[in-house]
């Protein structure tokens, strides 16, 4: 019988390699799921992030994609349906030299485990959140999910959903998370150059994933994903360039004077690059991160990369300090005296 | 006027054992601080002592309304204290609405106190009152009846303060307060201290109170209307040593601390505010100093889940709430229990079901305790029996969940919560040890291998090199742990977690007995009810009813011996504050005929209406037995 854990080597080797962040666990996904992509990722950034394996945690819900930390050889908590993002807020806040990440999907960080997503988001706990969006309920065998579109026919939408979907993008600016950013499986380098992003930022770092569930939602993400129809509707932001995008690369993004997006084209009209909108992942107001995050096909790209990455204190560092300022003020909690504190009287 | 020490009263007094005061007015009218300082002087004059705060849920009821009436009732004694007291001696009434909801609670020729200022027409109809009941001569023959304008006094004494109208009102409980220390002779220098430190950010506001304190004194002393004074000699009946006044939600906390230096852990504390669970939370959070990380959650699940994630990080675990919250978090009590992480739950029991009764207590949460997950989910239950016991209790439920690597449910209740009596301060040496060993050796390693006594699995801290694992609510297989779903193995995990939890009962102690270890009727409970089951027992055994209590702090498992003390005695007891919840409990794993007395007002049992069912219940078994030996002489000839 195989041990859960240890694939052999007991001390944390000097330079570790993909092999090692793979666990003993059979991976159980359909055959040609997204999720397989975004594992292969994930698992080959984990050298290159300089943290040893026993330092890293994956911790999940349910779903899909929360069956993700049985083939990370790291530490690992499966968790309940949506409550990944308290079960990782827990474990960072008291072990803050641990790197956590949690690994949702739509139903479960949106629907849910919004509620806590949101929160830890607020919060800027150090936690690193994938959200794969597959836009439906793949576990339950094909249900509508927060993400999935107006009118999807499902078994639970016979007649088309009724049910406005959630940005998930729009949702985690709206709950002030300091880094956002949006990739796709299919795009390995893009997902891999996103992941060390969150890796190396300090604060809570939430992408969104696109995700093609094969089986219940076939070619959700089509019109962004396939090689013929992607220039034309993802815009891939670079921080300090202008929103250009296109086959002919001759499209871009501009604002009208009411701060509406617009598409343009480069020379027509006299419209150069200096008229289009220059992203900056850093503007101390979210608002244009949020105009952003809400463009969709087939009237604008698809805004991918990092949406926002504004560093502020953590939760987890605002404790750490507090408690130290603490102990500086009040010295080590003595319980005797604590316990004799108040008024107290004997009886002899 | 200053005063530097009590002055030795003028009139007579008299010295009485035991007297139980209700202080009870508006919401608005400070009977909570009231009767929070009478007792904190009680206890400093060393009298044992029992409270009971009575509120409403409402921060604000409207003003007068019979919805709005507060009340704090302590009984204070020189001898030892089971319950606040069933009926009180002295009524503090600060308006009509008090006097109406509380007045049928007061004994015969007891002493009842009005505020006379608040007797307006306005009041009285708001109280329901359609004449003047001081007026109507009722009260003064049934009661030793004292009309004092307590809010005019107030007044006059501040006149000169510069103080707002609303701002003087508001200081007349401290002339209710300072009238009885007069009458029951305590010394006002500790206090005028107590009021100066609680109002140091307000002087205005603390000498105000001083005085209005000073004049309640004075006006008992010189006034005509009173003509004796009490006095309650400190108990001496009660074990030596260092005693402070306590809640049973401080206590909690401090159990809290003390697992903390007792494990050598840090905790980890997920929460979210709910009466009347909430004190625990803001008492932590003072005590980051401690190794304490307090987190109040953005809901219920998430505080349980937060502290699940801390566990299973290696910190002690905690999540504190009340039976609507334990609903919440029941999903996440089971995988707890899947993942066999040490996390304490603690429950605070008030009265349901839904929102049902907040401020009320009442035991309706032991069945939701014991089952009230999906699958089989069995999970220690331990309750604490008096204020100070939450203490204990609390080092207990750290204890097992440690060692048996479990959840366990420690239960309290609102009437223990708020409720305090003097605490004999523990030495810290004589506390139970809370050992931890982390397993830090990769060879041989097995996420879900057992130590053959206790069965408990080992715990691994994160960033142990070579012993990477992943753990769920799935289930696992019975050696590596990874997810398993076959068919024998589920059936024998299911097994196995139920004996780790049944195999609890060898490491708790046996079941003691209150009187004679057989007899006629047992008399059997479980948590805040101790005092008043105790009492009543004392009581009838005094009075030479073959009658024994037994009162369990540890519910599942039981005390080892349980079965065969239930099967010494003729007949069977429960008394509960609930339905009957234990008696199902106890007919189920006993097969004995157990009786109930259940009461579901919200309100501790008073200790006559015990009394009054165990006389019942032991004319039962006499009139049996008369039966029984008649039928038995019929059948020998």
């Amino acid at each position: 019988m195989s041990t859960n854990g240890t694939n052999g080597t007991a001390a944390a080797p000097i330079k570790l390699t993909r092999k090692d962040f793979t666990s003993d666990q059979d991976v159980r996904w359909c055959p040609g799921c997204g999720d397989y992509a975004i594992l292969a990722q994930v698992q080959k950034v984990m050298p290159e992030l300089g943290v040893a394996r026993e330092n890293i945690v994956f911790v999940s819900g349910i779903g899909c994609s929360s069956r993700f930390p049985y083939y990370m050889n790291t530490y690992g908590f499966h968790g309940i349906h949506g409550r990944a993002p308290a079960i990782a807020s827990g474990l960072k806040i008291s072990r803050p030299e641990l790197q956590v990440w949690v690994v949702t999907g739509d139903g479960d960080g949106l629907s849910i485990g919004g509620n806590h997503l949101i929160h830890a988001l607020r919060r800027n706990v150090d936690l690193k959140i994938l959200l794969f969006n597959n836009r439906i309920y793949g576990l339950t065998k094909g249900q509508y999910s927060p993400t999935s579109e107006l009118g999807k026919k499902t078994k639970s939408t016979p007649y088309g959903s009724i049910d406005h979907p959630f940005n998930p993008i729009s949702v985690a600016l709206g709950a002030a998370a300091s880094f956002v950013a949006r990739t796709i499986d299919t795009e390995t380098k893009h997902l891999q150059e996103i992941l060390l992003r969150a890796a190396r930022f300090k604060g809570s770092a939430f992408i969104e994933i696109y995700q093609n569930c094969n089986v219940f939602n076939d070619g959700a993400f089509e019109v962004v994903t396939d090689k013929a129809t992607k220039s034309d509707n993802q815009v891939v932001l670079e921080h300090g360039k202008p929103l250009i995008f296109g086959k002919e690369r001759n499209k871009g993004v501009r604002l009208t004077g009411m701060f509406q997006p617009e598409v343009v084209t480069l020379g027509e009209n006299g419209i150069t690059e200096k008229d289009l909108l220059v992203h900056d992942e850093t503007a101390p107001n979210a608002g244009l991160a949020f105009l952003l995050s809400q463009l969709e096909p087939p009237a604008f790209p698809v805004a991918l990369g990092v949406l926002r990455a504004v560093e502020r204190p953590t939760y987890d560092q605002l404790a750490v300090d507090q408690e130290k300022k603490l102990l500086g003020s009040k010295g080590d909690g003595d319980l005797r005296k604590l316990l004799h504190s108040g008024e107290t009287w004997e009886v002899s | 006027m200053d005063i530097q020490a009590p002055t030795a009263p003028a009139k007579p007094h008299e010295a009485v054992d035991t007297v139980v005061i209700r202080f009870c007015g508006d919401s608005g009218d400070g009977m909570q601080l009231t009767g929070t300082e009478f007792t904190k002087a009680a206890a400093l004059h060393g009298n044992d002592l029992s409270t009971l705060p009575d509120f409403p849920a409402e921060i604000r009821a409207p003003a007068g309304t019979l919805a709005g009436v507060s009340g704090f009732q302590l009984s204070f004694s020189s001898q030892v204290v089971y319950t606040p007291g069933d009926a009180p001696d002295v009524l503090v009434a600060m308006n009509p609405a008090a006097l109406r909801t509380n007045l049928a609670d007061l004994l015969p020729n007891g002493v009842l106190i009005v505020n006379l200022g608040a007797f307006t027409a306005n009041n009285l109809e708001k109280a329901g009152y359609k004449s003047n009941p001081l007026e109507d001569g009722s009260l003064d023959q049934k009661y030793r009846l004292y009309k004092v304008d307590i809010s005019k006094l107030t007044q006059t004494a501040l006149a000169d303060s510069g103080l707002s109208t609303k701002e003087i009102g508001r200081c007349k409980n401290f002339f209710t307060l300072g009238l009885m220390f007069w009458m029951y002779n305590r010394n006002i220098v500790p206090e005028v201290e107590n009021i100066k430190q609680k109002f140091s950010k307000l002087p205005a506001i603390a000498d105000a109170n001083v005085k209005v304190f000073k004049a309640g004194y004075h006006y008992g002393e010189t006034a005509e209307i009173f003509t004796t004074s009490y006095e309650v000699r400190p108990a001496t009946d009660i074990p030596k040593g260092k005693y402070r006044n306590i809640t049973g939600n401080e206590a909690t906390a401090l159990g809290c601390v003390a697992a903390v230096k007792l494990s050598g852990l840090r905790l980890f504390l997920g929460s979210y505010p709910i009466t009347p669970a909430s004190d625990i939370l803001h008492q932590l959070s003072l005590y980051k100093n401690f190794g304490i990380v307090t987190f109040q959650a953005e809901d219920e699940i998430a505080g349980i889940t937060a502290a699940i994630g801390a566990a299973f990080g290696g910190s002690l675990a905690l999540t504190t709430t009340s039976g609507p919250g334990m609903a919440l978090k029941s999903e996440a009590m089971g995988l707890a229990l899947m993942t066999e992480l040490p996390l304490v739950i603690i429950d605070v029991q008030r009265g349901g079901p839904s929102t049902g009764l907040p401020t009320k207590t009442e035991q309706s949460d032991l069945l939701q305790a014991y089952y009230g997950r999906n699958g089989e989910c069995p999970i220690p239950v331990i309750a604490a029996c008096t204020p100070a016991d939450c203490f204990n209790m609390a080092v207990e439920a750290f204890r097992l969940a440690v060692k048996y690597m479990t959840p366990v449910i420690l239960l309290t209740d609102g009437y223990l919560a708020n409720g305090a009596e003097p605490w004999l301060l523990p030495n810290i040496a004589d506390l139970p040890k809370i050992e931890v060993a982390f397993r830090t050796d990769p060879v041989g390693f097995q996420v879900y291998a057992r130590d053959a006594e206790t069965l408990a699995r080992q715990w691994v801290r994160p960033g142990t090199p070579g012993l990477e694992h992943r753990i769920g609510g799935l289930e696992k297989d019975f050696t590596s742990g990874n997810v398993s779903y076959d068919p024998d193995n589920h059936e024998a995990m299911i097994k196995i977690r139920a004996a780790k939890v049944a195999g609890i009962a060898k490491d708790i102690p046996l079941q003691a007995i209150n009187g004679e270890p057989t007899g006629d009727l047992l008399v059997l409970g479980w948590g805040g009810t101790y005092g008043a089951l105790t009492k009543a027992t004392d009581e009838c055994r005094a009075r030479g009813l073959k009658v024994s209590s037994a009162h369990l702090r540890h519910l599942n498992p039981f005390p080892a011996n349980l079965g065969e003390i239930l099967r010494s005695f003729k007949r069977v007891l429960i008394p509960e504050l609930n339905d009957g919840q234990l008696i199902k409990i106890v007919r189920a794993q006993f097969l004995v005929d157990a009786q109930g007395l259940n009461k579901i007002q919200g309100k501790p049992f008073k200790v006559a209406e015990v009394v009054a069912s165990i006389e019942a219940h032991v004319g039962v078994v006499k009139a049996a037995e008369g039966g029984r030996s008649h039928v038995q002489g019929e059948v020998r000839a």
